[in-house]
């Protein structure tokens, strides 16, 4: 089908079956019902996994659909937040990497909504530099012992399984001696404590693993391999996030240029050429995306750019909340009780630095695209060739 | 929607890519620019002649080629990436005010590339207007042209390519509102055409510089305060590129959407284009300072390609109006 056919249909069936208003980021329990039920109708419509292989419940389709359907996506309000580790990082890495026998377990119930997902990477004192993680598996009969501690973890506290790095080996370089698996959530040893973020709300979690058992059958490629396994990880996640894959979409996001130019005063001519700078952001990143999509339809993958494109969503989140906010005044920082456009402000500027931290700062993104774009000489390493344990430590986060 | 070349567009571009290289090679771009005519006429005669690039967009009937403004938007990078000097560009953005109001009588001879031809700008300058046989002025809905005329050479900032004060006037050859219109959104596409591939330029010579050049025992380009900025300057290339393709596109096929796609392009692909133009050169370090590199070329292309159309808020209040803001 052509591409502009796809959208169309997108559009349609958005249009009938988007629900109407917009979850208030993370969800409670009801709301996790609710975005189960509608994963459950998008999955039946062909829109779940639209990239991923046939074989295992996906529709064999291309990132160009993924990203015209994200396009329409964006336009409406869809409950997908509590999925979008999964469908964005742990589901692609374990098509890519995953057994056969874990790709038939786990992918379509995650595509259909049945199961939620967790990404267990950062740890207290591993975070931009995740190979410095320091959580143990050791091997055991049957499987392996996980202890340790990760943190940041988003919607952990409603996941059923979580995809875990961790460390195997202290005697060999820090890339070298990490291992990835899948972990069930609800086994015994596994403690989630919800994380009170800067919006009031709990979007991510610690995690505690005391003496959790993992079977043999739940390693994610090989032992000792685990940093491959997790470049994999990070780069889906980087293409998810810029494509807006799972994303809440814009269509009620009050700081958005269409919502924007309603409330604004455009006779003020400083105004109306601020307008003008977001939509020219707006619009430059859109329609990056949109070639990078027809880019990967033409067999040209696009690999660490997409880090570019996360970074220049990184920055047009933070400016458009920023604007929002100046140009809203004091409404924007007191409001009443029940919210209003003062309180959907407030929410936008308290959220907005997730997108330029989670998934890789924005240091991190600009190493990526000069490194691996641009292929300018990486910056000295002295943590490469030592032993893991002879490495200094960050010495945990500060209390 | 179109963002991606075609394989034609990818050969066209690499067949003019190669012929730049080898015929106007910065050095020889210098001892161009640096001449009485200020271009090599051998080199205008061979992408005219080998090329057929001043016909491109010509209507086949007139004996052009018939290309589409997608196609001229791959050959305007390259000329500009190449700081081609000459009245290329000049007699290109005569060439669109000519198709676009169906004049029959001039585009054979820009096509087969005997006449060099011009466009009247604000304030009566005139890109290459001192040597052009042909200097074209927008009188409301009418195009008139104009041979001889009086012609006075400007000093230019940008020493690659002329300006002159030229004589608006002469004959009435071609009327057309909606042409005359189209016509100016196309030269704002034409002209980010053009800075998208300087800008493309400015960014691979200072990538390859940070690779080379080393202070205290590193590559620069190993240094995050270079490094980082590298990155910003390609995110700027991303999104320009994705807006030069998306404003040809609908030159082309959606001509509902030009005007707003064209003056996101200069609004965006203006700005853009100088800023890396200036930090390529500044991260060059004291070299870059000097008349003997090439950045300020390409820094001064790129702020005389900002302001040609006019100063660049124009663009902005007209994206404003065409946004109903
Ligand atoms: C909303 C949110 C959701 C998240 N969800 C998850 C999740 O689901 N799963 C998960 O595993 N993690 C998650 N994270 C964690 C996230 O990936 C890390 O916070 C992030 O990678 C930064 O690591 P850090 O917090 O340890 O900061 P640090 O690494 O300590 O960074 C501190 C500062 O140092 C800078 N810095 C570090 N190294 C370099 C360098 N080499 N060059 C230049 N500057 C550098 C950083 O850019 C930053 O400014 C989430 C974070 C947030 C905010």
């Amino acid at each position: 089908m052509d591409l502009e056919d796809y959208r169309q249909r997108a559009r349609a069936w958005l249009e009938a079956n988007a629900p109407g208003d917009r979850p208030e980021g993370a969800p409670d329990e009801s709301g996790v019902a609710a975005a189960k039920a509608f994963m459950a109708k998008l999955y039946d419509a062909g829109y779940s996994g639209i990239t991923w292989p046939q074989q295992w419940g996906g529709q064999g389709l291309t990132q160009a659909e993924e990203r015209a359907f994200a396009a329409e996506a964006a336009r409406f309000t869809l409950p997908t937040y509590v999925f979008s580790i999964g469908l964005g990082m742990c589901g692609p890495t374990l098509v890519d990497l995953g057994t056969d026998e874990q790709r038939g377990r786990f992918i379509r119930p995650l595509l259909r909504g049945e199961e939620i997902w967790c990404q267990l990477f950062s740890e207290p004192g591993a975070g931009s530099d995740v190979a410095a993680l320091q959580t143990r598996a050791t091997a055991t009969d049957g499987g392996w012992v996980v202890d340790g501690q990760k943190v940041w973890t988003s919607v952990a506290q409603h996941a059923d399984w979580g995809l875990l790095l961790t460390r195997t080996d202290v005697e060999v370089p820090k890339h070298k001696g990490l291992t990835m698996f899948v972990v069930d959530m609800h086994a015994p040893g596994v403690t989630v404590r919800p994380l009170r973020d800067m919006t009031g709300r709990a979007h991510f979690n610690e995690i505690f693993f005391d003496g959790v058992h993992i079977p043999a059958e739940n390693l994610v490629g090989q032992v000792g391999d685990g940093w491959s396994c997790a470049v994999t990880t990070l780069l889906h996640e980087r293409l998810s996030i810029s494509s807006g894959v799972g994303m809440g979409g814009q269509k009620d996001n009050p700081v958005a240029f269409d919502a924007l130019r309603t409330t604004v005063d455009t006779g003020d001519p400083v105004v109306r050429d601020q307008l003008v700078e977001l939509y020219v952001r707006s619009r430059a990143l859109a329609l990056f995306n949109q070639r990078l999509a027809q880019e990967t339809k033409a067999g040209i993958f696009p690999g660490a750019r997409g880090s570019a494109a996360k970074l220049l969503l990184a920055e047009l989140t933070m400016f458009q909340a920023d604007l929002a906010t100046s140009l809203a005044g004091p409404e924007a920082v007191a409001h009443p009780a029940e919210g209003g456009y003062g309180g959907g402000l407030a929410n936008a500027i308290s959220l907005a630095p997730a997108m330029a931290l989670g998934g890789g700062t924005n240091e991190i993104m600009r190493n990526i695209v000069g490194e691996r774009v641009l292929n300018l000489p990486p910056e000295p390493r002295t943590d490469k060739n030592v032993p893991f344990k002879d490495l200094k430590t960050s010495g945990g986060l500060p209390s | 929607m179109k963002l991606v070349l075609t394989t034609e567009q990818q050969e066209l571009r690499q067949a003019v890519r190669g012929f730049l290289a080898a015929a106007s090679p910065l050095p020889a771009v210098r001892a161009a620019m640096e001449s009485e005519g200020g271009h090599d006429p051998e080199v205008y005669r061979r992408i005219n002649g080998e090329l057929g690039l001043s016909g491109l967009i010509v209507p086949e009937e007139h004996g052009g080629s018939g290309a589409g403004y997608a196609e001229l938007a791959v050959v305007l990078e390259e000329t500009g990436a190449a700081l081609l000097p000459g009245p290329f560009l000049a007699t290109t953005l005569a060439a669109i005010l000519l198709r676009e109001t169906g004049d029959k009588e001039l585009l054979p001879g820009i096509a087969d590339g005997t006449t060099v031809a011009t466009v009247v700008l604000d304030g009566n300058r005139a890109l290459n207007g001192a040597e052009a046989d042909v200097v074209l002025s927008i009188d409301g809905d009418r195009v008139r042209a104009l041979r001889g005329g009086e012609r006075t050479a400007l000093t230019t900032l940008d020493p690659t390519r002329r300006q002159a004060l030229v004589e608006p006037g002469g004959d009435v050859v071609a009327a057309s509102a909606e042409g005359v219109a189209r016509a100016r959104d196309l030269f704002a596409v034409a002209v980010a055409a053009e800075q998208l591939g300087v800008l493309r330029a400015s960014l691979e010579a200072i990538v390859a510089y940070g690779k080379v050049r080393v202070a205290f025992n590193r590559f620069i380009g190993s240094y995050q305060g270079v490094k980082h900025r590298l990155a910003d300057m390609h995110c700027k290339l991303e999104q320009a590129e994705s807006i030069v393709r998306h404003a040809a596109w609908a030159a082309d096929e959606a001509p509902e959407e030009l005007a707003s796609a064209a003056a996101l392009a200069q609004v965006y692909v203006g700005r853009a284009c100088f800023e890396v133009a200036r930090d390529s050169l500044l991260l060059h370090g004291g070299i870059g300072f000097t008349w003997e590199h090439d950045a300020h070329l390409f820094y001064k292309r790129a702020k005389a390609d900002e302001v040609l159309l006019g100063p660049p808020r124009i663009h902005r209040a007209r994206l404003a109006d065409l946004l109903e803001l």
